[in-house]
């Protein structure tokens, strides 16, 4: 029953408003311009009610104009100029450029009540912008202005809106005015709390807990009931957002763990200078996206797309060559191996420098990958959901290139029995540097969609490269099941503990459990059993 | 190799390397200090302070190659020991500048006053006392190196596993030390030291004196890792570094050993990073930067590991190679060669160059064993990670 009152109410109001604009159209107008002439704030005051309130077409040039001092008038003449972006004088009731304009144009003047009155004015009137996005926006600066001169136009906009979305905005930007309008009715506060309620954000519980002084108890008990449940579905929302920062960033660093999984884990073979392949898979795609804007911009879009097979190509042959020219003279020898690709990645790293310079190079993202959207109160960024896509979609690969190709097979085979591989006719050399260069391919990868996320410098790789290591470790070595879930949990505890901890704290606090983990379970959560154990 | 048994545990070698340390800490001091300037014999300042810095370094690559060498421990976290052990003796200094600060408070340092901390932490008192902050020097690298080891050893954390483990720990320090609320300094770390007992840490008198205990420590330091690896005790830690498993079958708990050498190991690095930190007016958290540990690793594979001296004398070259590149037109170049070392030591170089030396030496000479003590770990095809 009351909110059919209040709907009809509003109707009315609408109607009554419509009427009068429709009436009084032109010629208000026109009287409401000249009031600016009286160079007195209260006079002004009252002309921009009164433009507002005319529904004239020019009314937003006029006030926007107004806003930012380029509203003239004549104070002979009684007339009101405009004086255009590009310095030319129009008339302001008709937008006409005029030729002779008088020499004595002075500005309007405004005062600190007069801008704050602009500002409501201008709100009021984007909301019956074309735009439907324009409609929003003003419909949520009214929203956090609660400007009570604002609820005429507002009830006016809802009755005419037919966006539901738009609607909806509007209807809490009334409820946020009505909250904390003075005059209004208990009934219509009570009236005005469920729409808050769903509305559900920090926003929300601030206009719940911030309401005047003289607002009846029964509207405060039942703010504070909205409150308690805003926040309550607050909390959830926060655990789902840190549980997606968590995925996020598992997704980043499986990118980056999986392909050592492949030379750590299935090779045994320690490469501390995987970090650095997927550096130089981030550097491939700068170079890729240089070519582009210099040769044929129109591509831009495709840039990442071009760059991933270019990075695995140059990421996985220089793997390829670190194998044949250095770790295969050190199989069995891992502590050895580990100070000789240090060293590499030292080389790598200064080469970049020396090529590209020390600092941050402009990795740019196509229009594809940038961009956000909202699910609830999550905020979504399209490059953190491709590169979630795109991490899991590489894993799915390798994981089919393992089991069904002949040479994941042939790389099992070395794997598990070297002798025994090596006496049924496989190259067990040439398996070994194929496989290097696979994983160091993949971190070239991983090294493109790193450029879309991090900085690309020459120590890009060095951040990544303990923490691969961690969940090539706590996911258990030889197994590319136990490094998904190891970047999963890895990430996801990481976002959960950084609340409580802080950023640095959380990641002290999940290396000391990881060595506390590694306690339990020596091998990591997916540990090999048998023999190749002590291989 | 008789005598009394004070030098039964040196070798030939040994013991001329201890007379040349003997030397130098006598030496370069009065080259410094009584040698007018304008005499060819006259030995900087600067040289003191440099050489200083790494006869300090050399400390810290002995303790690496006692146990990389001789237990097959390879820590990539033994910066971490020294630089705690550079934190206690920072914190003494600081205690010491009392008012002399820019705030001139008598009890905070600088920093804290900064960051407006109304009373020194717990962790901060008893280090106006110089006893007190020398056994915490020692102390605290080796409580942390104990518990770490006990976790790590008893669940048989091993090879390149462990490796990891140690950079990690290091990482972690360091990102925990650069944390302003932790209370050593932040991001700028501890410096301004005025004296240090008493003695103005920028005179040359004191730098002299720094110098020589920096060397005398490195010489005790040898001894003591010498007498080490010829007892029994070291035959032990040679079998767990070839044929870990085979020992623990032979009925030896060979947790407790490597625990024993790793936590007087980094007791030895926290010892080193002590005598450094007067030495050079600073401790930051970049010391605990995973690339300085790796780095200590290579001076001790260039000089060769399983050797002590080529410890020494690797942390000498490479440091002194690394200064002469970086202070010149060369620095950009520096990361090549010192990647390039990491190389080729490892490929062509296996044995260090006093493992090499060695080698020959013995390849020439008749086949005798010296003391008893096998040469480094290279040799052999399948080393038990």
């Amino acid at each position: 029953m009351r909110a059919l009152y209040g709907r009809l109410r509003a109707l009315a109001v609408a109607f009554g408003l419509l009427l009068a604009a429709a009436a009084a159209n032109a010629q208000s107008f026109d009287e409401a311009l000249t009031g600016f002439t009286a160079d007195s704030f209260s006079d002004t005051e009252n002309a921009i009610g009164a433009v507002a309130r005319s529904g004239n077409a020019r009314a937003a040039d006029v006030i926007a104009a107004l806003q930012d001092g380029r509203l003239l008038f004549d104070p002979d003449g009684k007339k009101v100029y405009i004086k255009e972006k590009d310095d030319r004088i129009a008339e302001a009731a008709t937008g006409q450029a005029v030729a002779g304009a008088p020499a004595n144009l002075r500005p309007v003047r405004l005062n600190n009540r007069l801008r704050r009155a602009v500002e409501a004015a201008l709100g009021g009137l984007s909301l019956f912008a074309e735009d439907p996005g324009r409609r929003f926006d003003a419909a949520q600066a009214v929203f956090k202005s609660r400007d009570e001169a604002a609820l005429p136009a507002l009830e006016s906009a809802l009755a005419k809106e037919a966006e539901p979305w738009v609607k909806t905005a509007l209807a809490e930007a009334r409820a946020a005015v009505v909250l904390n309008m003075s005059g209004a009715s208990e009934a219509d506060k009570l009236a005005a709390i469920p729409a808050i309620r769903a509305r559900g954000d920090q926003d929300s519980v601030a206009l719940l807990a911030g309401l005047p002084a003289n607002t009846p108890p029964a509207v405060t008990k039942a703010a504070n009931d909205a409150i308690a449940s805003i926040q309550s579905s607050l909390e959830v929302w926060s655990a789902v957002q840190n549980a997606w920062y968590g995925l996020s960033l598992g997704s980043v660093l499986l990118l980056a763990a999986i392909g050592l999984a492949i030379t750590f884990g299935v090779m045994g073979v320690i490469n501390m200078a995987h970090g650095e392949m997927v550096m130089l898979g981030a550097y491939t795609t700068f170079v890729v996206q240089e070519v582009i804007r210099a040769y044929n911009p129109g591509l831009f879009g495709y840039s990442v797309v071009i760059a991933v097979p270019l990075a695995f190509a140059v990421s996985g042959s220089i793997g390829v060559l670190i194998e044949r020219g250095i770790i295969r003279f050190l199989y069995g020898r891992p502590l050895e191996t580990l100070l000789a690709t240090w060293g590499l990645s030292l080389i790598l790293q200064q080469a970049v420098r020396t090529a590209f310079g020390p600092t941050n190079r402009d990795v740019g993202s196509p229009s594809w990958m940038s961009g956000a959207f909202d699910v609830g109160q999550l905020n979504i960024t399209y490059n953190r959901l491709w590169i979630i896509c795109f991490s899991l979609a590489v894993f799915v690969g390798l994981l089919g290139l393992l089991r069904f190709t002949r040479f994941g097979l042939e790389m099992r085979a070395v794997t598990q029995n070297r002798p025994m591989a090596a006496s049924m006719g496989i190259r067990t050399g040439r398996i070994d540097a194929l496989a290097f260069g696979l994983g160091s391919g993949i971190a070239g990868i991983a090294g493109v969609a790193l450029s879309q996320i991090d900085n690309v410098s020459p120590n890009l790789g060095q951040g990544y490269i303990i923490d691969s290591f961690m969940v090539v470790v706590f996911g258990g070595v030889g197994n590319l099941w136990g490094t998904l879930l190891g970047a999963f949990t890895l990430g996801i505890a990481n976002k959960f503990l950084e609340p409580y901890a802080g950023a640095v704290l959380g990641k002290i606090a999940i290396l000391v459990l990881i060595i506390l983990f590694i306690q339990k379970r020596p091998r990591g959560l997916f540990a090999l059993r048998g023999r190749a154990v002590e291989a | 190799m008789t005598g009394s048994p004070l030098i039964r545990a040196l070798d030939r070698v040994g013991v001329v390397f201890l007379v040349l340390l003997a030397i130098i800490a006598v030496a370069v001091p009065l080259g410094n200090l009584l040698v007018p300037p304008s005499s060819p014999w006259h030995v900087s300042l600067y040289f003191v302070s440099l050489f200083g810095k790494y006869v300090c370094y050399a400390i810290l690559a002995l303790a690496i190659d006692l146990i990389w060498g001789y237990c097959g421990i390879l820590s990539l976290g033994h910066g971490a020991f020294f630089a705690l052990g550079g934190y206690a003796m920072g914190m003494y200094m600081m205690r010491q500048i009392g008012t002399r600060g820019v705030y001139a408070n008598p009890l905070l340092p600088d920093f804290m006053v900064f960051l407006n901390w109304k009373e020194l932490p717990f962790y901060w008192h008893g280090f106006q006392y110089f006893a007190y902050a020398a056994l915490m020097v020692a102390l605290v690298p080796g409580l942390l190196a104990f518990v770490f080891g006990w976790f790590a050893f008893r669940s048989r954390v091993t090879g390149v596993y462990l490796s990891i483990i140690t950079q990690a720990l290091t990482f972690a320090l360091m990102l925990g030390f650069f944390r302003n609320n932790f209370g050593f300094g932040g991001n700028n770390g501890l410096t301004d030291f005025k004296d240090i007992l008493g003695f103005n840490v920028q005179s040359a008198e004191t730098r002299s004196a720094l110098f020589a205990a920096s060397v005398i420590t490195l010489g005790l330091g040898f001894y003591l890792c010498r007498a080490i690896v010829a007892s029994k005790l070291g035959k032990v830690l040679i079998a767990i570094r070839d044929a870990e498993n085979r020992v623990r079958f032979l009925g030896y708990r060979v947790e407790s050993y490597k625990l024993f050498v790793f936590t007087l190991s980094a007791c030895m690095a926290g010892i080193a990073g002590a005598l450094y930190v007067p030495q050079v007016g600073i401790i930051n958290p970049s010391e605990f930067a995973p690339g300085n540990s790796i780095e200590a690793v290579i001076w001790v594979a260039v000089g060769g590991r399983g050797t002590l001296i080529g410890a020494v004398l690797g942390a000498i070259l490479v440091n002194y190679a690394k200064t002469t590149f970086t202070s010149g037109t060369l620095a950009p170049y520096w990361l090549f060669v010192l990647g390039g070392l990491f190389v080729a030591v490892t490929l062509l170089l296996p044995r260090g160059i006093v493992g090499t030396a060695e080698h020959w030496w013995r390849g020439r000479g008749p086949k005798t064993r010296g003391n008893g003590v096998a040469p480094a770990g290279v040799a052999d095809p399948h080393p038990a990670e």
